[in-house]
C-alpha cells in the first residue's frame, strides 16, 4: 500500500529551513545548467537561422568558411544561369554573389572585433527573406554607404543613421539599420559589391548564393555545380552551412555546461544526501511505526524517495525561475570558425526550463536512494524501543 | 588546543555527514579553482606578447596580408633591430576540429627574435637547412602521436584547399615560457612562397632596441603606409595578443557569475549541513556551558568544527585539481596553452574554502552562544 503523498508534504514542511536550503542549493546547479545551455543555444540559433533551407552557398572547392572563398566574376555570371536557380517578380534570378571580408572595429566597451564586412547588390534582399530595413534607407548606388546589422549598433560607436565608419582607409556613411531575425547577419555590415571591391580585395567575390526554384532537387543542383569543370567549387544549402560554422563552439559550450553542471550536481547530490539522512534520522520512530501498521517496506521506500524528488522538484522549479530574467540578454563572442565577431542571446526555452528539472529529479533520486533504503531496512523492534 | 579533542570527537559523530560535506566542498572547489585558472591563462597569455617586440599589420583587419616589399623600408626605421615576418597557413591534420596553430616564417629572421622557441641546436641547424621542414611544439608531437623526422601531410583551409603539404618534422621545441604553448607548427615562409603564388606576409615582427620608443616607430611606420594601397596599424605585440583574447568576448564576466554560483550552492549545502549537526547537539551545548563553558568558546568550537570541514574539502579539492590538471596535462584542446592551476589560485580557492566554512557556521555558532541554559536543560530533563 502507498503511502499519502501528504505525509511528505506535511513532513516537509515540518523542516522548512533544511528543506529550502537544500532545494536553492539545486536549484543553483539547475540555474548554471539551463544558464550554459542558453549561451549555447543561443549561439547555435543565431548561426542557425542566418541561413535557409531554399538557398544555396558556393564557395570555392575546399573552402570551409566564407573568408577563405573567392569566385570570380565570371564563375558568379554562370552560376546565375543556371535553370534551377529561382527567379525574382521582376524576371531575374534570384542570386546574390557577396564580398566576404573581415574589419577591426573598436568595440565601445574594450578591445577590438573582426566585424563581417558584406558587399552585396539589391538581389541580396529578395534572396535572403529574413532580411530588412528596420530604419534607415536602401543603399544609393556608387556612394559609399553602409547598412549596419541591428546587434552592431548598439556595440560600435558611429552607427548611428548620418554617422560615419572610417575602414579600409575611406569614410562609409551608415544610411540604415537592418533586421534579420536575431541571425548571425545582424552582427554584420552591409556594403555595395562594387564599393567593396575596389577598397578591399579587388575583383573577387568570396561566395554565390541563390534561391533554388525547387528546393527538393537539392541532390542534383548540388551535383551539377560541383561536377561542372568552369567553376571548381562547393554548393551546401545555406541552413547547413551556417549551421556547421556553429559546431565547434557549440561543441565546446556544451562540453562546459555538462562539465560544470556535472561537478556542481556531486555537490549538490551530497548536499541531498545529508538532508534526507537527517530526515530518514529524525523520523525513525515514525518510520517504525509505519513499518508495523504493515506499510511495505517497498513503500517506506518509495515514500522517501519521493520525498527527495519533491524537493529537487522545488529546486529545480527554483532555478528555472532564477533563470527567466538571462532569457534575451544579448552576448557576444568570437566565432573562430568564421574567425568573426557575432552577438547573440541567451535562449531559455520552455523546453530547457523542463531539461533543468528533470535534471534536478535526478540529482534528487540519485541523492534520496541511500537514505530511503536505509528507512526501508530499518529493523522495526530497534526503531519501536526508541519510542 | 585542548578542545581538539571535542572538536574530533564532533566531526566524527556522523562520520558520513563529514566526509560527504567536505566531498561537496572539494567539488566545488575543485570548479571553481579550474574556472579561475581558465581566467588567469587567458591573462597570462596576454602577457606572452612581448614589449620590446611590435607587430604591424594591415589596418583593416589582421586577414589582410602585407606586401613583402615592407620588409626592406621597415629595417630602415630608427629603434628597430631587426625585422621578420609571419603568415598564418590554417593548416588542418586529418580533422579540422583537432584545431591547431600553424605558420609559415622567415625562420632566419625569425627564430633569433624569438628565444621561447627553444630546441636542440642540431635540430634547429636540420629545420634551416631544409625548406619542408617543420618546427612542432612537444604538446603537439604527443597529441597526434608524431615522431622526430617524420613527414606528415597537412592540409590549409587557405591556400589550395585539398590539396596535402608534406613536412617534414625536424626540430621539436619546448617553450620557455609555458604560455606560449607546445602547440604550434612552424615552417618556412619560402616553402609557402614556393607552393603557392598568393603567398604574403600576414604581419611583420619587429625587435625594438628600446621598449621606449614602441609609440613612436609605430607612429612611424603607420604614417609612412597611411595613404598607401595597404595601410598599416602598428603596436606592440603585447597589445596585438590583447587584442586577440579580448575577441572571446566577456569571458572574465561569465566565468565570475560561475564562480558565484557555485559558491553559494555550496554555501547552502554547508549551512545546511552545519545547522543539522548543531540541531542534534543543543542538548549537549546546553550541559557544556553549564559546565562552564563560556558563549564565546562554544561559539568558536562550532565555528572552527564548520571550517575544518570546508578546509578540508577545500585542500582535497585545490589538491585534486592541481594534480589532476598536472598530469593530464590540460591545455583546453589547444586554446588554452600552460593551462595550470597556479598555487596564488590555490590560495584563493583556499581562503574561499575558509570563508565557506565561517558562513555556514555563523548561524549555528550565534544559535550556540544564545542558547539559554536552563530551559533547554530543563527539555532534557
Amino acid at each position: 500500500m502507498k503511502i499519502p503523498v501528504i505525509y511528505n508534504l506535511r513532513s516537509l514542511r515540518q523542516r522548512p529551513v533544511s528543506t529550502l536550503t537544500t532545494a536553492v542549493g539545486m536549484g543553483l546547479v539547475v540555474l548554471v545548467f539551463i544558464a550554459m545551455m542558453a549561451l549555447s543555444r543561443g549561439f547555435r540559433a543565431a548561426l542557425v537561422e542566418t541561413g535557409s533551407t531554399d538557398n544555396v552557398i558556393v564557395l570555392r572547392k575546399g573552402s570551409d568558411s566564407e573568408l577563405v572563398s573567392g569566385i570570380g566574376r565570371g564563375t558568379a555570371q554562370t552560376i546565375a544561369a543556371f535553370p534551377f536557380v529561382a527567379d525574382g517578380p521582376d524576371g531575374r534570378p534570384l542570386v546574390s554573389p557577396e564580398v566576404y571580408v573581415l574589419i577591426s572595429l573598436e568595440r565601445l566597451t574594450e578591445g577590438e572585433a573582426l566585424v563581417v564586412a558584406r558587399g552585396i547588390n539589391p538581389e541580396a534582399f529578395d534572396v535572403r527573406k529574413n532580411v530588412e530595413i528596420v530604419e534607415g534607407r536602401m543603399l544609393n548606388p556608387g556612394a559609399p554607404e553602409i547598412l549596419v546589422g541591428k546587434s552592431i549598433v548598439d556595440r560600435f560607436a558611429n552607427t548611428g543613421i548620418g554617422d560615419k565608419i572610417n575602414f579600409a582607409s575611406r569614410d562609409w556613411t551608415v544610411v540604415g539599420h537592418f533586421a534579420a531575425g536575431g541571425s548571425s547577419f545582424e552582427s554584420e555590415i552591409w556594403g555595395e559589391n562594387e564599393q567593396f571591391m575596389p577598397a578591399f580585395r579587388g575583383e573577387v567575390f568570396q561566395t554565390v548564393t541563390f534561391r533554388m526554384d525547387d528546393p527538393s532537387a537539392f541532390e542534383s543542383i548540388k551535383s551539377s555545380l560541383e561536377g561542372d569543370p568552369r567553376l571548381q567549387v562547393d554548393a551546401l544549402r545555406e541552413y547547413d552551412f551556417y549551421a556547421g560554422q556553429s559546431a565547434l563552439l557549440s561543441q565546446i559550450l556544451n562540453f562546459a555546461a555538462v562539465f560544470i553542471a556535472g561537478i556542481m550536481a556531486i555537490g549538490a547530490i551530497f548536499g541531498a544526501i545529508n538532508t534526507m539522512y537527517a530526515a530518514v534520522g529524525a523520523r525513525s520512530p515514525e518510520i517504525a511505526v509505519l513499518l508495523t501498521l504493515g506499510f511495505r517496506p517497498f513503500s517506506v521506500m518509495s515514500s522517501f524517495l519521493l520525498e527527495a524528488t519533491m524537493i529537487a522538484v522545488l529546486g529545480g522549479l527554483l532555478g528555472g525561475l532564477f533563470s527567466l530574467p538571462i532569457n534575451g540578454i544579448v552576448t557576444s563572442t568570437t566565432n573562430w570558425q568564421s574567425f568573426s565577431e557575432v552577438a547573440f542571446a541567451f535562449r531559455v526555452t520552455p523546453d530547457l526550463l523542463f531539461r533543468g528539472v528533470i535534471f534536478a529529479v535526478v540529482m534528487g533520486l540519485i541523492g534520496g536512494f541511500f537514505p530511503a533504503r536505509r528507512a526501508a531496512r530499518q529493523p522495526v523492534v530497534k526503531a519501536v524501543r526508541e519510542i | 588546543m585542548k578542545y581538539l579533542k571535542l572538536i574530533r570527537a564532533n566531526l566524527f559523530r556522523s562520520k558520513r555527514r563529514t566526509i560527504l560535506t567536505m566531498l561537496s566542498v572539494a567539488a566545488a572547489l575543485f570548479l571553481f579553482v579550474t574556472l579561475r585558472s581558465v581566467l588567469t591563462t587567458l591573462d597570462d597569455a596576454k602577457e606572452v606578447g612581448s614589449e620590446t617586440r611590435m607587430v604591424t599589420r594591415s589596418s583593416i583587419s589582421i586577414v589582410f596580408p602585407l606586401p613583402e616589399a615592407y620588409y626592406q623600408w621597415l629595417q630602415t626605421v630608427p629603434g628597430v633591430n631587426s625585422v621578420s615576418w609571419s603568415s598564418w597557413f590554417g593548416g588542418v591534420y586529418r580533422d579540422p576540429k583537432d584545431f591547431f596553430a600553424t605558420f609559415a616564417v622567415d625562420a632566419e629572421s625569425y627564430l633569433p627574435m624569438y628565444p621561447e622557441i627553444d630546441m636542440p641546436a642540431e635540430q634547429r641547424e636540420a629545420f634551416l637547412a631544409e625548406r619542408s621542414a617543420a618546427i612542432v611544439g612537444s604538446g603537439l608531437m604527443e597529441r597526434f602521436g608524431w615522431s622526430l623526422n617524420q613527414t606528415i601531410g597537412l592540409r590549409s583551409t587557405i591556400y589550395s584547399p585539398g590539396e596535402e603539404w608534406p613536412f617534414t618534422i625536424r626540430a621539436v621545441y619546448e617553450p620557455t615560457n609555458p604560455s606560449f604553448g607546445d602547440e604550434n607548427f612552424f615552417f618556412h615562409y619560402d616553402y609557402l612562397y614556393e607552393k603557392s603564388q598568393y603567398a604574403q606576409p600576414g604581419w611583420y615582427i619587429m625587435q625594438l632596441s628600446d621598449p621606449e620608443a614602441a609609440a613612436s616607430v609605430a607612429e612611424t611606420i603607420d604614417e609612412h603606409y597611411k595613404n598607401s594601397r595597404a595601410a598599416t596599424r602598428t603596436e606592440t605585440e603585447r597589445a596585438f595578443q590583447t587584442g586577440f583574447i579580448t575577441m572571446y568576448g566577456n569571458v572574465g564576466f561569465l566565468l565570475n557569475a560561475i564562480g558565484m554560483a557555485v559558491f553559494f550552492a555550496i554555501l547552502f549545502v554547508a549551512a545546511n549541513t552545519m545547522m543539522m549537526s548543531a540541531r542534534e547537539r543543543t542538548n549537549e551545548q546546553a550541559v557544556l556551558k553549564m559546565l562552564g563553558f563560556s558563549d564565546r568558546l562554544l561559539f568558536a568550537l562550532v565555528m572552527t568544527e564548520a571550517a575544518v570541514i570546508t578546509v578540508v574539502g577545500g585542500v582535497l579539492g585545490v589538491a585534486g585539481a592541481k594534480l589532476l590538471f598536472d598530469l593530464s596535462g590540460f591545455q583546453g584542446a589547444g586554446f588554452l596553452p600552460g593551462f595550470e592551476i597556479k598555487w596564488s589560485t590555490a590560495i584563493v580557492g583556499l581562503v574561499i574554502a575558509v570563508l565557506l566554512g565561517v558562513i555556514s557556521g555563523f548561524v549555528p555558532a550565534w544559535q550556540a552562544l544564545r542558547l539559554p541554559i536552563s530551559q533547554t536543560l530543563r527539555r532534557v530533563a
